[in-house]
C-alpha cells in the first residue's frame, strides 16, 4: 500500500471542505427563500395565473328581442345565421381545406386566406369566423364531412330580419357590433366585444329590454386549448319583445306618399300621445349594418345630401312657418288684443319703422279678420298682431305647446327646437331685440325652431286642449307573449286656455282646408272633416325670383292638420324639405296619410279619386325688407 | 477485493436516501406522465427499471475498489475525448443537436460518462501534482486544457447543459484544491472578454434567447419565454400544502414544458406545494453535505478530491435544474439528479453515487 503517498496533503483539503459545507448550505437556503418566495408570497397571484391558463369561457348571446306593429305584426325579427369558423391548431391540412373551402363556399381561395390571416395574432385555439351566412346545403356538406376536414366549426347566431325591408327604419334603429367606446361606458359594462347592440332610435333606447341576458360556458382547456370539459353553463335569457304604437298598414302609407325627397311625418293619436306612424326619408336599408355595409354604399348614404340616416321626424329642426300662426293667434285671443272680429286691411305690406315687411300677396288680402286671415295665411294680420303682443309673450304661449323643449318620446337623439326671447338674444349677442325680429317669429320665421314631432303635438293640444306625451312603445313582451310593462298615456300639457278661443282657431283651420281660397285643400277629404295649416319655412331671406333658385335654398314645406275636426282622432304634421310651398308639397302627403288611416277604420270606402288642384292659392307667407 | 469488512462499512444511510429520492421521482413521473398518451412502458414504470439498474451499478462498482482507477483515468479520459471527436464527425442528429455515437451494437451520449471523468481525470492531476501552497499560474494551466477540449466539444454539439456542467465540477475540484488570489483574479479579468466572445461566437441563437429571456420572460411569452413563466406559475400557484398528487393543473393540462423531465420539479411543486419542495430540499441537502463529510473523512488525495468532485456533480445538477425551475436561472437542459426521469441522467447519478460509497465504505483501509 502506499499509504504515506496518500495521507500527504490530504489535512489542508478537509479545512476547505467544510468551507464547501457551508458555501452549499448557503446556496441551498438561496433555493429555499426563492421557494417561499414563489409559494408562499406570489402564491395567491400565480395561482390565479394557472387558473386563467385553463379557464376559457365562451359566451353565448341571447336572441334579441322582437319589435311588433300596434296590432302584433312583425316589424323586427330575428332569424339563425350559420357562420363557418376554423379552429387553427386543429387543422390537419390547411392547403386541402381552404382548397376545399373555396369550392364549396364559392369564395376566392386568396379571399380565404387573407381572412384566415387575420387572426394570426390570436391563440391558435380560438375559433376564427371565414364566413357568415352559409345556406343549409353549406352547413349539411360541412356536417357530413367535418372527420375528412378537421378544424371546422359550424356557429349559429340568431340575427336581425327585417321583413319589411327598409320600413320605419330610422324609428327602429339598426344594430351593429359594439364599438371600443362604448365597451368603455359603464351602460354597457357586462357587454362582451363582438357583441351587437342598438346603435339608435328604439333598438338603442330599448336595448336593455331587447338584449336579454347572454348566457355562457365555463370550460377547461390544456395548453394547446383543447376543449377537456365543461365546468359549468349558464343559458341566455332572450331578450323581451316590444309592442309598439306604430300601425304598420299607416306606415307604409306615410313612407310611400313621402316618396324619396328629403321629408317626414308624424301621425300622432291625439286622445293618448301614440305615435301611429313616424317616417323619415330618404331610406336607409338596417340590415346592411348587421352585416358587412359595403364602403361605396356606407359612402353615398353619407353623400346624399337627403341625409337618408337622419331620423328628420325627431332631429330634424326646421322654423314652423306659418303653422306658428295658430300660437301667435291664441296668444292675441288669450290676451285680449283681438277678437273674431277684429279686422285688420292687408295692402301686402306692413310699415315698421324705416322698413316694410311684405305679406306673401304682395297685392293685399284687403280686409281680414281671424279667420280669413288664418285661411289665406294673411301674413299683415299677423305682423300687427306680434307687435302688440311682443315676442315674450309669443314664446310663453309657444312654451305652452310644447315647443322649445324635447317632449322626451323616450327615443334617443330627440332634438328640443328653439323658442327665442328678448332676454336669450340680448346675453348671446349683447344687442337688444329688435321690433322686426318679433314680426319674424309672430309668422315663424326667425329664430323659431321646431321638430315635426312637436308640431304635431301641438296640433294635438289645439285639437284637444291637452298634449299627451308622445310615446312609440305600447307594451313589452315577455318570451311568452305575457305584458311586463304596458306604457299608459301621460298627459305632458293641459292647455289652459278658454274653450272659445281654441274652437276660433279650429275653424280657421277648418276653412284653410275646405274653404275657397284655403290653402290647404289637398288635404280635404270628403267623408272627414279635416283640418290644417299650411306653413312655408325660409331657408335663406329674401328670394326675389322664386323660379329658378338652387334645390338647397328652396324653402321647407310644412303642414299641420288634425281630424276628424269634430271629434278628434289624429294630428298630423308633414315637412318637406326645399318643397317650397305647405300646400304643394306637404299638404298633399298629410291628405294621403289621413285617407289611408279613415279607410283602415272602415270611414272611408273606397281610395279617392284624384285630388282637384289648382282651385285653391298655395303660394303664401312673406319676406321681410 | 470485497469482504465482509467492507459490507459492514457499507453506507447504507446515502444509499436509502438516494432510494427515497428516486422513490419519490417515480411517483412524480407518474404524475407528470399522466396525460401522456403513449403506447408501452409508462415512463414511471421505465424509471423504476433504471432505478433497479442503477442500484446495481453502485454495488458492482463498490466491489471495486476506487483506487483503481487513479492509475485508468487518463486512458478514460482519452477514449472519452476520441468518442467526443467521432460524434462530432460522426454523430447521429436530432432536434438540432449531434449528440449521440452509434457504436453498432448501442449508442452512447459520450458528454454523459464526461462528467464522470472529469471528475477522475482532475483529482488524479492534483494528486500526482502537489505542492505546499496554492495552485499558482504554473499549477492551472494543464488542468485548464484537460478540460477545455471536453467542454468546448460538448458545447459544438451543442449541449450547454453538460458544457456548464463539466466546468463547474471542474472548477470546484480546483477551488477545494486552492487557487491563488493572482489567479483567481486573472480569471476574472479574463472572463470579461470571455463572455463577449462567447456571447457573439459561440452561443446559439437559441441559447442566446434562452439567456435574454432569463433576465426578461415577458419578451417572448409565447415562444422561448414560455418554458420559465409556466414553470414559475406552476411551482407559485402550489402554493403552501400543493394541489395534491395528480392535481396540479400546469402539470396534466401540459402547460410545462419537458415536465417528466428537466421541468418535473415543477410538477412536483405544484402538487405537494411549499412542504414538498422544502423536504426535497432536506434530502438533496443531507446527500450533499453527506458526500462532503465522505470526502473529508477520506484518508487519501485522491479519494478525497474525487469525493468532492462526485458531489460537487450532484450539488451543481441540483442548483441548476431547481434554479432553472424556479426562474433563478437561464434555462438549461439539466436534469434534476435520482427525480427526473432519463436512464442516462439516472445510470451517471448512480455512477456518481457508488464512488461516494467506494470511497465511504474504504475509509479504514490502510
Amino acid at each position: 500500500m502506499k499509504g504515506n503517498r496518500y495521507i500527504r496533503g490530504v489535512q489542508g483539503l478537509h479545512r476547505k471542505i467544510y468551507l464547501l459545507s457551508v458555501a452549499a448550505t448557503v446556496i441551498f437556503l438561496i433555493l429555499l427563500s426563492r421557494l417561499w418566495f414563489l409559494q408562499f408570497i406570489e402564491g395567491d397571484k400565480l395561482r390565479e395565473m394557472s387558473e386563467n391558463n385553463r379557464l376559457r369561457f365562451i359566451p353565448v348571446a341571447a336572441s334579441r328581442g322582437a319589435l311588433l306593429d300596434r296590432n302584433g305584426k312583425v316589424l323586427v325579427n330575428n332569424t339563425p345565421s350559420f357562420s363557418l369558423a376554423v379552429i387553427p391548431n386543429e387543422v390537419k391540412d390547411k392547403e386541402y381545406l381552404l382548397d376545399n373551402l373555396a369550392q364549396v363556399l364559392s369564395i376566392d381561395r386568396n379571399e380565404l386566406l387573407s381572412r384566415w390571416e387575420k387572426g394570426k395574432g390570436r391563440a391558435k385555439y380560438f375559433p376564427l369566423v371565414l364566413a357568415s351566412g352559409l345556406t343549409r346545403d353549406q352547413v349539411e356538406f360541412f356536417e357530413e364531412n367535418s372527420l375528412r376536414l378537421p378544424g371546422l366549426e359550424i356557429e349559429v347566431k340568431p340575427v336581425r330580419e327585417y321583413p319589411q325591408g327598409t320600413l320605419a327604419a330610422h324609428m327602429l334603429g339598426y344594430i351593429a357590433e359594439i364599438s371600443e367606446k362604448e365597451m368603455a361606458t359603464t351602460d354597457f359594462a357586462d357587454y362582451n366585444p363582438g357583441d351587437y347592440i342598438g346603435k339608435n332610435g328604439i333598438e338603442r333606447s330599448f336595448e336593455k329590454y331587447l338584449h336579454g341576458d347572454d348566457g355562457g360556458r365555463q370550460i377547461e382547456v390544456d395548453a394547446r386549448g383543447r376543449l377537456l370539459r365543461t365546468l359549468s353553463e349558464t343559458f341566455p335569457v332572450p331578450g323581451q319583445s316590444l309592442q309598439l304604437t306604430v300601425d304598420l298598414e299607416l306606415q307604409k302609407a306615410a313612407e310611400k306618399a313621402l316618396g324619396d325627397s328629403a321629408a317626414s311625418v308624424v301621425v300622432l293619436d291625439v286622445n293618448s300621445g301614440e305615435i301611429l306612424a313616424m317616417a323619415s326619408s330618404s331610406q336607409f336599408d338596417p340590415a346592411l349594418f348587421t352585416s358587412r355595409m359595403p364602403p361605396e354604399q356606407w359612402q353615398a348614404y353619407l353623400d346624399d345630401k337627403r341625409r337618408p340616416l337622419e331620423n328628420k321626424a325627431l332631429k330634424g329642426q326646421y322654423p314652423p312657418g306659418s303653422t306658428f300662426k295658430i300660437i301667435t293667434a291664441l296668444a292675441g285671443l288669450n290676451e285680449g288684443l283681438i277678437d273674431e272680429n277684429t279686422t285688420v286691411n292687408c295692402s301686402g305690406e306692413y310699415a315698421v319703422g324705416n322698413g316694410k315687411f311684405h305679406c306673401w300677396n304682395r297685392k293685399g288680402h284687403g280686409k281680414v279678420n281671424l279667420r280669413s286671415a288664418l285661411r289665406e295665411s294673411c301674413d299683415v294680420y299677423f305682423y300687427m298682431l306680434g307687435e302688440k303682443l311682443g315676442v315674450d309673450r309669443i314664446a310663453d304661449y309657444a312654451r305652452r305647446f310644447g315647443l322649445g323643449q324635447p317632449l322626451g318620446i323616450g327615443i334617443e337623439g330627440e332634438k328640443s327646437g328653439f323658442v327665442p326671447t328678448a332676454a336669450w338674444k340680448e346675453k348671446k349677442t349683447g344687442s337688444r331685440w329688435y321690433l322686426g325680429e318679433t314680426l319674424s317669429v309672430a309668422i315663424g320665421q326667425g329664430y323659431l325652431l321646431t321638430t315635426p314631432v312637436q308640431l304635431a303635438a301641438m296640433t294635438s293640444g289645439l285639437a284637444t286642449g291637452s298634449i299627451y306625451r308622445p310615446h312609440l312603445v305600447k307594451k313589452i313582451l315577455d318570451r311568452d307573449g305575457k305584458t311586463t310593462k304596458e306604457f299608459q298615456p301621460e298627459v305632458l300639457k293641459r292647455i289652459e286656455l278658454k274653450p272659445e278661443h281654441l274652437r276660433l282657431v279650429r275653424e280657421g283651420l277648418l276653412a284653410v282646408v275646405n274653404d275657397p281660397g284655403g290653402t290647404g285643400a289637398s288635404a280635404r277629404l270628403y267623408e272627414v272633416k279635416v283640418a290644417g295649416k299650411t306653413g312655408t319655412s325660409q331657408v335663406v331671406k329674401l328670394q326675389e325670383s322664386k323660379r329658378a333658385v338652387a334645390y338647397q335654398y328652396r324653402d321647407h314645406a310644412l303642414f299641420i292638420a288634425f281630424a276628424p275636426y269634430d271629434k278628434p282622432e289624429i294630428a298630423v304634421a308633414v315637412v318637406v324639405e326645399h318643397g317650397q310651398h305647405g300646400g304643394g308639397a306637404a299638404a298633399p302627403v298629410a291628405g294621403q296619410v289621413l285617407r289611408k288611416y279613415f279607410e283602415l277604420k272602415g270611414v272611408v270606402r273606397k281610395p279617392g279619386a284624384a285630388l282637384e288642384a289648382g282651385d285653391e292659392e298655395t303660394k303664401e307667407d312673406g319676406d321681410k325688407e | 477485493m470485497i469482504d465482509r469488512r467492507l459490507l459492514t462499512n457499507f453506507d447504507w444511510k446515502i444509499f436509502l436516501l438516494i432510494l427515497l429520492v428516486a422513490a419519490v421521482g417515480i411517483v412524480n413521473i407518474h404524475s407528470a406522465s399522466a396525460s401522456y398518451k403513449i403506447a408501452g412502458t409508462p415512463y414511471a414504470i421505465k424509471q423504476l427499471y433504471w432505478a433497479a439498474i442503477g442500484s446495481g451499478l453502485i454495488m458492482l462498482i463498490c466491489s471495486i475498489d476506487y483506487h483503481i482507477l487513479e492509475d485508468v483515468s487518463y486512458w478514460f479520459y482519452g477514449i472519452l475525448l476520441i468518442f467526443l471527436l467521432l460524434v462530432l464527425a460522426v454523430g447521429k442528429t436530432s432536434m438540432g443537436a449531434t449528440r449521440w455515437l452509434n457504436l453498432g451494437l448501442f449508442s452512447i451520449q459520450p458528454s454523459e460518462p464526461m462528467k464522470i471523468v472529469i471528475i477522475i481525470a482532475f483529482a488524479r492531476y492534483y494528486t500526482s501534482n502537489q505542492n505546499a501552497g496554492s495552485l499558482g499560474f504554473r499549477d492551472v494551466w494543464l488542468p485548464f486544457l484537460l478540460l477545455a477540449f471536453p467542454a468546448l466539444l460538448i458545447m459544438k454539439q451543442p449541449d450547454l447543459g453538460t458544457a456548464v456542467m463539466v466546468c463547474l465540477v471542474a472548477a470546484t475540484i480546483t477551488i477545494a484544491v486552492g487557487l491563488s488570489w493572482r489567479v483567481v483574479l486573472s480569471f476574472l479579468l479574463t472572463s470579461i472578454p470571455a463572455v463577449y466572445i462567447a456571447w457573439h461566437y459561440i452561443l446559439r441563437g437559441y441559447q442566446k434567447n434562452r439567456i435574454l429571456n432569463f433576465f426578461n420572460p415577458e419578451r417572448d411569452p409565447l415562444k422561448s419565454g414560455y418554458h420559465l413563466i409556466q414553470s414559475k406559475i406552476a411551482v407559485g400557484s402550489g402554493g403552501l400544502t400543493g394541489k395534491g398528487l395528480m392535481h396540479g393543473t400546469q402539470a396534466q393540462l401540459s402547460f410545462l414544458p419537458e415536465q417528466h423531465t428537466d421541468f418535473a420539479f415543477s410538477v412536483f411543486a405544484e402538487e405537494w406545494g411549499l412542504v414538498g419542495s422544502l423536504f426535497i430540499l432536506l434530502l438533496y441537502l443531507a446527500l450533499v453535505l453527506w458526500g462532503l463529510h465522505v470526502a473529508s473523512r477520506c484518508n487519501d488525495r485522491f479519494g478525497t478530491l474525487l469525493a468532492v468532485g462526485v458531489t460537487a456533480m450532484i450539488f451543481w445538477h441540483i442548483v441548476i435544474n431547481m434554479g432553472m425551475v424556479i426562474g433563478l436561472f437561464p434555462v438549461v437542459g439539466v436534469p434534476l439528479p435520482f427525480f427526473s426521469y432519463g436512464g442516462t441522467s439516472m445510470i451517471t447519478s448512480m455512477i456518481g453515487a457508488g464512488l461516494l460509497l467506494n470511497i465511504s465504505m474504504r475509509r479504514f483501509m490502510f
